[in-house]
């Protein structure tokens, strides 16, 4: 396999063609507009459904549709879309059915601009919709890991009957770097127990999430909650860089973990005993992993693109053990690595280093 | 070994395809590369920028605030991002639509008329192509046959008839450069 030099929005697309997708409905929004762009032309080539609908609710409704029937469906938007789609979002949830919803996050709120945002954390982790539900969540800092990351949503997707929000901000969308696609996978040839598909011959099946009934609202309810349980023991994902000896330990996520790479890097030429952890899964959040370094580290710096969101998470997961500190720009701004460094600076020499 | 360059002018001069250039060539030689394009609402005749880091390691921040390579091609990218040059940095100015000079004394300037060097070959759409041959030739971050390559290997179906064109306006680039330093 070669590298080849591909658009974040052009690599989830195709890699979404390569698991398999079997029916993608959206509408267009900057900054990830190039997604749905490509896909008209490549699911048609390839005789699969592209639809693009009159708007973000209906193809929300249309994704639920066809998820209904057991395909490999997806949707992509960016924050204002996807506000319009939470309705739709909490019915997929309410059915228990899978699929892959791209966020591509911009400015907000309200229209907001369309420039790179990490804005919408508590939106797809917490609020994704009406009720008592998290989608899985999964957030890519670099071109390759979207692509890696599409294959797994679809997987977690079928394999938890769950909804996966693969949430990227503009510039993961915007940028090109050299990456690796996967080879194509076969369409799915069985379609779940679950799936309508006519019934003919066969017991009738009912996909619903309506439960007039408080005990029975209530037993489905348990029955998500005990799945959200299994996906929160086995599914948290983490990377990490130079947290071994770390003192003071840096969490960012996706676009803001990154360049929190390269100030950390810079900070460990400074001799700063100074540690990475980007989150890769925001839902289930890497609690027990930012528990275990909390056990060595004296502090911990949370960078994010919006004022102080996941930081909340990493407060919960830390529970008062080592202060927390928070660096964050707004407004779709990219920090830039010296002002993260200054930060770790900051940060560095307020801690209560033990000799 | 980082390198980052800025490449800003107005849209339509080239600029994207100026920096997309320099990645696949730093692609196809096994470096790790990133490339970032201003998305902002921009139109034909406005400012349009991207950035471009090659890197033997992989890339943190594909952003940097002082990038050792600036290109400006017209005078409001020159107003905009002659002061973020990083000390010691290069600022490649295209002089034919230029009329400002860098006062700075900690940067290497290399002015290069390059829109009328193109229109010399015969088509001014090739003065990005110019520029980047002169600024390869003052920073050499690769080979120029990297260039040439990556141009043969991935210059669309569509403008493959601009080859050796593109060839050529490489050459003119460098040919002023080399140029530029003997006299200097």
């Amino acid at each position: 396999m070669t590298k080849e030099l591909l658009k974040g929005n052009i690599a989830i697309a195709e890699a979404a063609v390569r698991a398999g997708l079997e029916a993608y409905f959206g509408y267009p929004i900057t900054p990830q507009t190039e997604l749905l762009e490509y896909l008209s032309q490549r699911m048609t080539e390839l005789d699969r459904v592209f639809l693009q609908a009159e708007s973000e609710v209906a193809a929300i409704n249309m994704v639920y549709g066809a998820a209904c029937t057991g395909a490999r469906v997806m949707t992509s938007s960016s924050s204002p879309g996807v506000s319009l789609m939470q309705e739709g979002m909490s019915y997929i949830a309410g059915s228990e059915l899978p699929c892959v919803i791209v966020d591509v996050m911009r400015g907000g709120p309200g229209l907001g601009n369309i420039l790179p945002s990490q804005a919408d954390y508590f939106q797809v982790t917490r609020s994704a919709g009406h009720g008592d539900f998290h989608p899985i969540v999964l957030a890519p800092a670099s071109v390759q890991e979207a692509i890696d990351f599409v294959g797994l949503a679809f997987d977690l997707a079928d394999k938890y009957r769950h909804m996966v929000l693969l949430a990227a901000d503009g510039q993961i969308g915007q940028m090109m770097e050299p990456a690796e696609l996967p080879p194509m996978r076969p369409l799915q040839k069985n379609v779940p127990d679950w799936a309508l598909t006519g019934a003919k011959a066969r017991e009738k099946r009912v996909i619903t999430s309506l439960y007039l009934k408080g005990e029975e609202e209530e037993a489905f309810n348990l029955k998500i909650q005990k799945k959200l349980k299994q996906i929160k023991k086995n599914e948290q994902r983490s990377v990490e860089y130079a947290t071994e000896d770390a003192e003071l330990l840096v969490i960012g996520f996706g676009t803001a973990g990154r360049i929190a790479y390269s100030a950390v890097e810079a900070a460990r030429e400074k001799g700063l005993r100074v540690g990475l952890l980007r989150p890769q899964t925001l839902w289930p959040f890497p609690e027990r992993r930012i528990s275990e370094l909390a056990d060595q580290a004296s502090g911990c710096l949370v960078v994010e693109m919006n004022a102080g969101q996941m930081v909340e998470d990493v407060r919960l997961a830390i529970g008062g053990q080592i202060p927390v500190t928070f660096y964050g720009r707004t407004g779709g701004i990219v920090p830039m690595p010296d002002e993260i460094l200054a930060a770790i600076e900051e940060s560095y020499s307020r801690l209560q280093i033990a000799v | 070994m980082q390198k980052e360059f800025l490449f800003s002018g107005f849209g339509g001069q080239g600029v994207m395809f100026a920096g997309q250039l320099l990645a696949y060539a730093a692609m196809d030689e096994g470096l790790e590369v990133t490339w970032i394009p201003s998305y902002g609402p921009e139109m034909r005749g406005g400012t349009a920028h991207c950035f471009v880091v090659i890197s033997n390691k992989p890339i943190g921040s594909p952003v940097t605030r002082h990038p050792q390579a600036v290109v400006v091609f017209n005078n409001p990218s020159f107003t905009k991002y002659e002061g973020e040059v990083a000390p010691g940095g290069l600022l490649a100015v295209n002089s034919s639509l230029i009329n400002q000079e860098s006062r700075r004394t900690d940067i290497s300037v290399l002015p290069v008329p390059a829109t009328q060097l193109a229109d010399s070959l015969g088509d001014l759409r090739m003065a990005n192509v110019v520029m980047l041959g002169a600024v390869l030739e003052v920073l050499p971050a690769l080979p120029p046959a990297a260039i040439r390559r990556a141009l043969e290997a991935h210059l669309p179906e569509r403008r493959r008839h601009l080859l050796e064109a593109n060839y050529k306006a490489l050459e003119k680039g460098a040919e002023f450069a080399r140029s530029m330093v003997k006299s200097a």
